[in-house]
């Protein structure tokens, strides 16, 4: 592959694919068309319509709760008022979460994105062993890992600190991080780099100005990947945090009480279920765009 | 294929590193049986300072005010709400963790009744003296569910036993005077309700069901109700008994009858509240948390103003209640023994008890409350849960609780299914309880 | 220009022509990189390399070294006069491990690994499917792209404790799916629903998962091979069969790999969904749960060191069946080689 099929890559990708398609095939296009909006539409059913169910749970008031009807009657934010109601502390949860998320996220990318390049680039020994053991570290259950980690951090005197819910959240982020962008920095040509180095470029400029943004749709995905998993645990998160300025939303929606005991406050945990997901859709809305940029700056320098 | 090779042992070589590299490292590392402190020594109370209540919420806010106002007379003492997950599972999870790991971060706990004895006999909690809880004027069952082998480990913080909910309007439509005492009562006051138009698409009685503590409960006061135990007074089982099979089968029959709804195997307590508030089942036994969601008059309770509530009924006469409930306890790793042992005194003393029952409608231990005029006016089922506590049995008080409800849970489970029948159920819980006692 | 380089035209996409000189590269792989390596490398690499396992050793080797020291040891059974716990534990060597395999324990461990595999198979396949199917979809151009993009992602990003709560809701008696199918199936009681149930919600959950990753993968192929196919009249399916899974099979292999890797240890959807304790749908993570959840620290570290090498055991054939040259060793390999024939020729041609 050479340079400029890779600009092709970004050029194609930067405009609209269906731009370039031949005239022959639109009649047979249009039949299509209507299979695949088809076939879209029951996919797009099928990821929204358990949200959708969240959210129409979620703005039941707790009497009517167990309705089945489709739209919420009557209508209420009960829910979500309570779920915001000073004494849980879910804003500052929020916060926190989006804190030890963001750098489980960016540390992980960075690390992983040295040890892929280290791995797809450099020769050494024992590359495989070093890729087993990293993969290892996401085969151990993660419920069997609490105990032994909340000695230990409560020896080193973490307790109640971010780094003691960062540092486990990377032992499945930095396995996916390092073996996504391996595959993904094995699949891009040394060529490219090679060139920019005979054009003056040192090694890390090569690296940083012509392999990063190729790679940019796997660093991307396992970013978003990486946060929305960071973001959602909850095991090690209740257990090495007791003190609710640093706890995480996940924790915070386990501690939510019903009425009573036997009551589970199901309208809140939707409420806050809502409340935690679309961050996260908005956030990768706003990334898709940085994926598709990040392709096309790279490649057409 | 030889590259093949290669990457096959890439994956196997590095998991053989990594767990060689553990093995290698725990033959020096090893740490085993490491002497406790005394217990008679642990039972010290000393050291003042702030210390933590783990606890989950108390959506009243009724704890809250409780610790607000210790706080407020003990600015050296302050009281920390350390909340833990409304799952009892995770709440348990957490207490033993912390346990484990000896952490002084959690000093007074609350700990559910059934908790206790495995909590007590891993010297997770200490030794209260006697007069730690003014046991005379609290419910006998409430202290006894408290103590390990006769020692006091917690103080009564809350109690619980089971009501029988009833349609009166319905039992009245029948022309049936009172309420059924017995189970053979109230099949035969089914028969005449379920006949009535009005009763065509109802159920006759609910408990819970589904694989859970809840079956524990149901079961024990089936087996207690029919004049047996589970467990006796020294700790050995005795679900092999004509008594014991008496109960399972009434649960049994139930289904097999069709005198519970079909989908009662995934009943827990608020199904059951459902089941009840919406109309669908004539009895219900329950705790007394849904009575005011029953007595609601917003349009959502379906049988406001036409339920009565009893003691459950039994084969010969009134039922044996299980309690619930929970006590507090104090770590042995905590600083300030002398401040947690001094706040749970004050928060589980009859002052305390009466001021969270203007927030919050769980029971207290203090018998002398549910007599009050000015609580029964706002809690009326008090009088009638005191007749059930008085009369309630604890779950099997044993030390490997967690196995014990478990084996219940099971073979109970597989019974109601139809899996097992009945006689080979029991046989094999008899087995699973005596394998788990003789350990 | 070598196919070395790019790996992906291996799997036989029509690009492969013209290449050339790739074809003996098996051979003598080893060798080639050995010549090949550079001291100055191996430095660099240890230095790029020391942080992420540094970072990983701190989170999971003192974890399993515990597990497996923990697997060896039994605490004492038993109370004594007072009615204490007997302290200490016993070494017992491997006796927690034969005792999984025994009576009881045993046919509740076979009957846990039988449901783990059950549902890694069924929801990674499910999934594969689904998510191969979702990157087509978000891949295509239409209006509105982006907007299905973010919603494909929703299942992905609710927290599973949540989504657990609510399928739970969905599935209960006389929840929204017995509403909607008209069917009064008990989907939390022990039985083929309850297995059924956790599948459904299961694939909902991660299906998203392999789509994104598979999306990215994607997104790497040029357009242009697809321009070449058209022209020489390849029709959709054969488009994807021979170019598009070929060109994507590394992202999909990770993708999959990972996804495995956690169905294995699923714990929490059916914890939440079914229930701890009912047997259709128990997994040796669930398991492992219930033995610490019941003090027996030595048979829960037993279950987990099981699991472990279980998991370790599938990765290992998974990536050997399926042949991905996970380390990317082959293609340096012939990267260094080919580079050594470059500089010899050179040499040649400079005699």
């Amino acid at each position: 592959m050479t340079i400029t099929d890779l600009r092709g890559l970004a050029a194609s990708e930067s405009c609209n694919r269906d731009s370039g398609a031949p005239v022959q095939a639109r009649q047979k296009r249009t039949w299509r068309s209507y299979s695949v909006y088809l076939g879209l539409a029951l996919i797009f059913i099928y990821c929204l319509a358990p949200f959708y169910w969240m959210i129409v749970s979620s703005l039941r008031r707790t009497a009517d709760i167990f309705d089945n009807t489709l739209l919420p009657a009557p209508f209420s934010l009960e829910n979500y008022a309570k779920v915001f109601d000073g004494s849980t502390m879910f804003g500052q949860a929020l916060l926190n979460s989006l804190i030890v998320a963001g750098v489980t996220t960016v540390a992980a990318l960075v690390l992983g994105i040295f040890t892929a390049y280290a791995i797809s680039r450099l020769n050494f020994r024992f590359k495989s062993v070093i890729l087993g053991v990293i993969i290892a570290t996401s085969m151990f259950p993660g419920i069997s890992v609490v105990v032994p980690l909340l000695r230990f951090f409560t020896d080193l005197g973490w307790i109640n600190t971010y780094q003691a819910m960062i540092i486990p959240n990377l032992s499945f982020a930095i396995p996916l991080a390092v073996w996504n962008l391996t595959t993904f920095m094995k699949q891009l040509p040394f060529d490219l780099e090679e060139a920019a180095m005979i054009d003056g470029c040192t090694k890390w400029q090569a690296f940083r100005k012509v392999l990063l943004p190729l790679a940019a749709p796997g660093v991307f995905t396992t970013a978003i990947l990486t946060f929305i998993h960071s973001w959602n645990e909850f095991i090690i998160a209740l257990s090495m945090i007791n003190d609710p300025a640093i706890q995480t939303a996940t924790v915070a929606i386990s501690k939510f009480t019903g009425a009573t005991e036997f009551q589970a406050p199901f309208g809140e945990q939707m409420a806050a279920g809502v409340i935690v997901t679309v961050p996260l859709v908005i956030m990768v809305l706003v990334f898709q765009r940085r994926i598709v940029e990040g392709l096309t700056a790279g490649a057409g320098k | 294929m030889r590259q093949r090779r290669h990457t096959w042992q890439t994956l196997l070589t590095g998991t053989a590193l990594a767990t060689a590299a553990a093995v290698g490292l725990t033959g020096c590392g090893g740490t085993t049986a490491e002497p406790k402190a005394d217990a008679n020594a642990a039972a010290a109370f000393e050291g003042r300072g702030p210390i933590n209540y783990v606890s989950s919420r108390d959506a009243s806010g009724a704890a809250n005010k409780s610790i607000e106002e210790w706080n407020a007379a003990h600015p050296d003492e302050k009281v920390t709400f350390i909340e833990l997950p409304d799952s009892a599972d995770q709440q348990r999870q957490q207490l033993v963790q912390n346990a484990q790991i000896k952490s002084d971060t959690f000093s007074v706990l609350n700990l559910d009744v059934v908790w206790n004895s495995e909590f007590a006999a891993n010297k997770w909690i200490l030794p209260l003296p006697e007069d730690a809880v003014p046991s005379g004027q609290m419910i006998p069952a409430t202290v006894d569910a408290a103590k390990y082998r006769d020692n006091l480990v917690g103080a009564p913080y809350y109690t619980d036993g089971a009501l029988f909910y009833f349609r009166q309007d319905l039992l009245t439509a029948a022309g049936i005077p009172a309420a059924p005492k017995t189970w053979d009562e109230m099949k035969s006051a089914c028969e005449k309700i379920l006949a009535l138009p009005e009763a065509a698409d109802m159920s006759c009685y609910t408990g819970q069901f589904d694989k859970n503590e809840a079956l524990t409960v149901n079961f024990s006061e089936a087996v207690a109700s029919a004049g047996g135990t589970v467990v006796d007074a020294e700790g050995k089982p005795t679900v092999d008994t004509p008594e014991a099979k008496e109960g399972l089968s009434l649960l049994v029959d139930g289904f097999k009858e069709g005198l519970f709804p079909s989908d009662a195997i995934t009943y827990l307590e608020e199904q059951g509240r459902r089941a009840f508030q919406d109309g669908k089942v004539v009895f219900l036994r329950n705790w007394p948390f849904l009575y005011s969601s029953l007595s609601a008059t917003d349009g959502s309770s379906k049988v406001a103003g036409k339920f009565g509530i009893t003691s459950i009924p039994g084969t010969d006469g009134t039922g044996v209640s299980t309690l619930g409930g929970r006590n507090l306890a104090v770590s042995p790793f905590t600083a300030n023994k002398a401040t947690a042992l001094d706040f749970i005194k004050f928060f589980t003393s009859e002052e305390q008890a009466r001021k969270r029952l203007e927030l919050s409608s769980r029971a207290p231990a203090y018998a002398a409350l549910y007599d009050d005029p000015a609580v029964v006016a706002k809690r009326p089922f008090f009088p009638t849960l005191l007749e059930s506590l008085e009369n309630a049995q604890p779950r099997p008080k044993v030390v490997q609780y967690g196995a014990t409800t478990k084996a219940i849970q099971e073979e109970a489970y597989a019974a109601l299914t139809g899996e097992k029948d009945t006689d080979t159920a029991l046989k094999d819980m008899q087995a699973k309880l005596e394998e788990i006692s003789a350990k | 220009m070598s196919t070395a380089s790019v790996p992906r035209t291996a799997a036989g996409p029509p690009r492969r022509q013209g290449r050339g000189r790739g074809t003996g590269r098996d051979t003598g792989a080893g060798a080639g990189a050995t010549a090949g390596r550079t001291p100055g490398e191996g430095r660099m690499a240890a230095l790029l390399l020391s942080p992420t396992l540094l970072v990983l050793a701190l989170v999971i080797a003192y974890p399993l070294i515990s597990a497996i020291h923990q697997s060896l040891y039994r605490a004492q059974s038993g109370l004594d006069a007072d009615g204490y716990v007997t302290e200490g534990e016993a070494f017992v060597g491997l006796a927690n491990y034969v005792d999984l395999f025994a009576g009881e324990s045993g046919r509740r461990f076979l009957n846990a690994f039988g449901n783990t595999t059950f549902f890694t198979v069924t929801t990674v396949l499910l999934e594969t499917l689904l998510g191969v199917a979702l990157a087509l979809a978000m891949n295509r151009a239409f209006k509105g792209r982006s907007f299905l993009r973010a919603s494909i992602l929703v299942p992905w990003a609710v927290p599973t404790a949540v989504s657990g709560l609510l399928w739970r809701w969905i599935f209960q008696s006389d929840g929204i799916a017995n509403s909607l199918l008209g069917s009064e199936i008990l989907w939390t009681a022990e039985g083929t629903a309850s297995k059924l149930a956790v599948i459904i919600a299961e694939v909902w959950k991660t299906a998203p998962f392999i789509g994104l990753l598979v999306l990215a993968g994607l997104q790497i192929i040029p357009e242009e091979v697809y321009e070449a196919a058209k022209i020489d009249g390849a029709g959709w399916w054969r488009q994807l069969g021979s170019i598009t899974l070929p060109l994507v099979k590394p992202t999909l292999l990770v993708a999959v790999l990972f996804r495995m890797l956690d169905a294995l240890r699923m714990f929490d959807l059916p914890f939440v969904l079914i229930g701890p304790g009912k047997e259709s749908v128990e997994t040796l993570s669930m398991l492992a749960w219930d033995e610490s959840n019941q003090l027996r620290y030595g048979s829960a570290s037993a279950f987990a060191v099981i699991l472990f090498l279980y998991v370790a055991a599938v990765a290992i054939v998974f990536v050997k069946v399926l042949g991905a040259d996970v380390t990317g060793a082959r293609q340096l390999g012939a990267k260094r080689r080919e580079r050594q024939a470059q500089r010899i020729q050179k040499a040649g041609a400079a005699a």
